[in-house]
């Protein structure tokens, strides 16, 4: 390895198109005046499309950085993802700021820097490089949580993201510094190289400890899941979808990467760390959300189950175990983003309303939102034929593969736990008197929940690109 | 025979069109409903004669698969139709009881009658692609997708309380699916194939059999339902509307027991022949104890759907003697079930939609104002307690000769149910309908309308006709019935074999 190793642009120009793309606008956002915010929003968008296009340009694997950054079929495939999602929940976003007064330039720049950090998590190869894309993704995303700064709720829902945040930052680092002192190497290669399975020691096991720990509190695994409920509550809506969609995905790509990459020596014992997140998640995410109110809180409870139902697919620690959580992160991209913009359209008289109970009779009043929600939320719960079964349908089945029977079992019956949540708030749109209107959906929102709904309800026609692409991508890792 | 056309797929699928064309009607009015409803029954009777063509060109020489369409799907999961003796009196079946069901349901719906109608319709469509599928993986999303129009039914449309009954039902029958599912998985990893026809001939080894045959048991036996997992059935029916009764009883519940004669016991002889005592004891108890029950109740559906879980204890009992006497008279009792507790909760809708109720106590003395009532009323009665003459006979008796083969306790403690089930029958039916008509209510109730007439006459004559005449309905399935036993024998002579190689 050279020191003055050519940089080929080339490998980095999305992570490049996002960062400059974030520093111009920045520029445009001070020089102009406060009213152009919307049009930085849709500057912001197209960012994040042109980083989206020369991810899609990429071809064959390539390392930078003296190997500590890869570019693969598995980080396109995610980094498409986890763009989409940011660029989705951008474009949900601006109707919300509008009724607070106006589009601050200041939010899509921060979502552009937190992608452009989701992009180098994604892309990690080494410690160095992880650590570099967490916290740039994780400061920014401090900032978002509390950007209402006249909300009281928004402020601790920023606050308790980043004391949380830190405290597990510094887990991971000191995981990751036990790593590098009992390994000698920060690149997941040369880790890997490193690890034997007969060479792995307490130390080496404390460390991935740590390391896990840290990287379970960014996909909010249980028991690092407690900020959740809290920040997707506090934060303000847009935010909320934008933290349930993209940063979610990347931190799931990296935990994958980090495990499979550069401890595939002692999958028996990570897998064993894992299986732990897999249940306590979905077991949590089932019950915890049974007593919710608030539809927002109740999606943060969601998004932990769904996070432990992705991870079965990885403790299988097989090819088909990452196919699974790749399958699975796309459909709940889907549902997810779908769910929000829903959410975002719970308007009467003007306010955001967030209480189940205000859906009552909404099959009634608003006969298409309705349908469309309970399309997700069957998804959601995991009933064939809609995509959500198909996700859930991979994860397992690599479980199964890999003999994880017990797994398997605990997680479907609790996937039946998790049913009766959602299934609950069918029965509030259906099965209850109407209510009052809601307002009409603004055009956006309801162009995205129209499309989600019909993706998550039409997958299965033509259900087989989505899963080879995944296979494809999770061979990369192999 | 085969077609040009994909005819399975028609049948399964057309439904759709119809639910497409309901969607797009406009307005919310009464014309808007009306044309609804008659969408969706053209539908079922355009879907009803096509699938006559599958019952004449059927070919009932072959165990083999006919009508097979196979396309590319999911990689190793294929689009597999296809249907043999055993599934295609079941689509039949379906096909049938559809539009006699939506007609039932054009003066008991009243509201959101759109919405009711797409529901059937999905519901057509996945039932039917139950029976047809040819692929595991196939077969699970339309068996499992059920769920989600008849929860809809039930809790948009049903009783007072609906909620409670639908999302039992629901998270029952998913909690029992949802093992199947891991079942199917390991299926897949073990044989490498989620093709049915190929699964039929795999040899699974003996220790899996079991696990699977108990995953698979788990998602039939709240199907079908077998004691002790058949609470939520009493409830479901009492709380659902008319119409979903009817597809309730007459054919969701046949899912479990086709589901045992498809994948169990073929697949899992070994198990199957070793747990059949387990069957036959959860059957016998399910007899006699829900016909006691059965005894006890004070609301009509209740009543019936109790009948329908011992019913389906004689399906059980008569399936695992592996007989081919028990089983033509399983599939033959499932048929019967399925037309006969159709046509008797279509007869408690008839009462319902005059009175609002089901409990037995308003009713009684109903001949003197309902003469014609009375004898759809007897006759189906009747053919539930298993009259001879009737298609429950035929069914009854095929299942019980099966058992005394086999066990013959099985077979005396099962026959004490039929006597019970004579005893519950006989008795709802002279408390509705003999004694005196005293009950203010009653004065004015009429007889059947002429609607209610053309829904019940074809099941009328269906229960006589093939009551006398069953042969059409057995000859179908002999060779399919045949071909399965010589597998699940020849199975079970293998596995001996290996044990006497083994032993020292």
């Amino acid at each position: 390895m050279s020191v003055t190793e050519p940089l080929n642009i080339a490998v980095i120009l999305p992570e490049l198109i996002l960062a400059i793309g974030a520093m111009a606008l920045l520029m445009v956002g001070v020089t102009t005046r406060q009213e152009r915010g919307e049009l930085v929003l849709w500057l912001a968008v197209l960012v994040l499309i042109l980083a989206g296009i020369s991810v899609a340009n990429g071809q064959g694997t390539e390392t930078l950085f003296g190997g500590s950054f890869i570019v693969d079929p598995y980080a396109r495939l995610l980094k498409l993802l986890t763009l989409t999602g940011a660029a989705v929940a951008l474009i949900m976003s601006i109707g919300y700021w509008r009724d607070a007064g106006g589009v601050k330039f200041e939010y899509p720049v921060l979502v552009l820097f937190a992608s452009t950090g989701m992009l180098m998590m994604i892309s990690a190869f080494g410690l160095i490089a992880l650590y570099v894309g967490l916290e740039l993704q994780s400061l920014a995303l401090y900032v978002v949580a509390a950007f209402r700064r006249d909300s009281a709720r928004s402020s601790e829902a920023g606050l308790k993201y980043f004391v949380l945040g830190a405290l597990s930052s510094g887990m991971l680092l000191y995981g990751a510094s036990l790593v590098y002192g009992f390994t000698g190497s920060t690149a997941f290669s040369q880790i890997a190289a490193a690890v034997q399975p007969s060479g792995a020691n307490l130390g080496l096991i404390f460390g991935l400890v740590f390391l896990m720990a840290g990287l379970a509190f960014k996909i909010s695994a249980v028991p690092f899941h407690m900020w959740t409920p809290d920040v997707y509550e506090g934060a303000p809506t847009p935010v909320t979808a934008f933290f349930a969609a993209a940063p979610k995905i990347a931190a799931m790509a990296l935990t994958v990467r980090v495990v499979i990459s550069a401890f595939p020596a002692i999958t028996m014992e990570w897998r064993q760390i894992v299986v732990f997140l897999a249940i306590a998640s979905m077991a949590l995410g089932a019950f915890a959300a049974i007593g919710q109110h608030n539809i927002k809180r109740l999606m943060a409870y969601s998004s932990i189950g769904h996070m432990g139902y992705a991870l079965v697919g990885l403790a299988a620690g097989t090819a088909e175990g990452v196919q699974g959580v790749i399958v699975y992160l796309a459909i709940y991209l889907v549902m997810t983003l779908g769910t929000f913009a829903f959410i975002l359209s719970m308007r009467r008289d003007g306010k955001m309303v967030e209480e189940i109970g205000q859906l009552s009779g909404l099959s009634r009043t608003n006969p298409m939102m309705a349908l469309a929600l309970a399309v997700l939320l069957f998804s959601l719960a995991g009933i064939p034929p809609l995509a959500g079964f198909f996700a859930k349908f991979y994860v397992f089945l690599a479980a199964i593969e890999a003999g994880l029977y017990a797994l398997a079992v605990i997680g479907v019956l609790l996937s039946v736990v998790g049913a009766y949540y959602y299934l609950r708030i069918v029965k509030i749109m259906y099965f209850d008197d109407p209510a009052e209107r809601f307002e009409p959906m603004s055009a956006p929102l309801a162009t995205i929940l129209g499309v989600s709904g019909v993706l998550i309800l039409l997958y299965f026609i033509y259900p087989a690109p989505l899963v080879s692409a995944a296979g494809v991508a999770a061979k990369s890792l192999f | 025979m085969s077609y040009s056309w994909p005819i399975l797929s028609t049948v399964t699928f057309l439904p759709l069109v119809g639910v497409l064309l309901i969607l797009a009607l406009r307005g919310n009015d009464e014309s808007a409903f009306h044309n609804a409803r008659y969408i969706a029954l053209w539908t079922t009777l355009i879907n009803f004669a096509i699938s006559l063509l599958l019952w004449r060109d059927f070919d009932p020489t072959t165990a083999q698969f006919q009508f097979v369409e196979l396309r590319p799907w999911l990689g190793p999961i294929t689009f597999h139709m296809g249907v043999d003796g055993i599934s295609m009196p079941f689509v039949l079946l379906t096909t049938l009881l559809m539009p006699l069901t939506i007609l039932s349901s054009f003066g008991a719906i009243k509201v959101r009658v759109k919405e009711f109608m797409i529901a059937f319709l999905v519901l057509e469509t996945l039932m039917i692609g139950v029976f047809c599928s040819l692929d595991l993986v196939m077969f699970y999303l339309f068996f499992e997708g059920g769920l989600i129009p008849m929860f809809l039914i039930i809790g948009v449309w049903g009783g007072p309380r609906r909620v409670y009954s639908a999302f039992k039902f629901f998270l029952y029958t998913l909690a029992g699916s949802v093992l199947m599912l891991l079942a199917i998985m390991a299926i897949y990893w073990e044989a490498g194939t989620t093709n049915i026809p190929a699964l039929l001939t795999h040899d699974f080894p003996p220790q899996m059999q079991t696990w699977l045959w108990f995953a698979f048991l788990a998602s039939f036996a709240v199907k079908l339902p077998m004691w002790p997992v058949h609470t939520w059935l009493p409830d479901a029916h009492v709380e659902a509307p008319t119409a979903g009764s009817v597809i309730l009883a007459g054919i969701l519940l046949k899912m479990g027991g086709y589901g045992f004669l498809r994948f169990s016991i073929p697949m899992f002889p070994l198990a199957s022949a070793e747990f059949a005592p387990l069957i036959f004891a959860l059957s016998v108890i399910a007899v006699i104890y829900t016909s006691l029950v059965a005894l006890a109740q004070e609301d009509m559906k209740k009543l019936i759907a109790y009948s329908s879980v011992a019913h389906m204890g004689f399906v059980t009992i008569g399936l695992f003697t592996i007989t081919i006497q028990g089983l033509q008279g399983g599939i033959f009792l499932m048929l019967s079930h399925g037309i006969v507790s159709a046509a008797l909760f279509l007869c408690v809708g008839v009462v319902y939609d005059r009175m609002h109720t089901h409990e037995i106590s308003v009713f009684g003395g109903l001949v003197n104002r309902m003469p014609l009532y009375a004898f759809c009323f007897m006759l189906f009665t009747l053919a539930n307690v298993g009259l001879p003459g009737t298609t429950g006979f035929v069914g009854e008796f095929l299942s019980l000769l099966g058992a005394f083969l086999v066990n013959s306790w099985v077979a005396v403690l099962a026959t004490t149910g039929i006597i019970l089930s004579a005893g519950y029958a006989l008795w709802l039916y002279r408390r509705i309908i003999f004694g005196v008509l005293d009950k203010p209510a009653l004065k004015h109730i009429k007889d059947l309308s002429w609607r209610e007439v053309a829904v019940i006459t074809p099941l009328v004559l269906i229960t006589i006709i093939f009551g006398f005449h069953p042969n059409p309905i057995l000859d179908v399935s002999t060779v399919s019935v045949k071909a399965l036993m010589t597998h699940f024998k020849a199975s079970l002579a293998a596995a001996e074999h290996v044990r006497f190689a083994l032993a020292p």
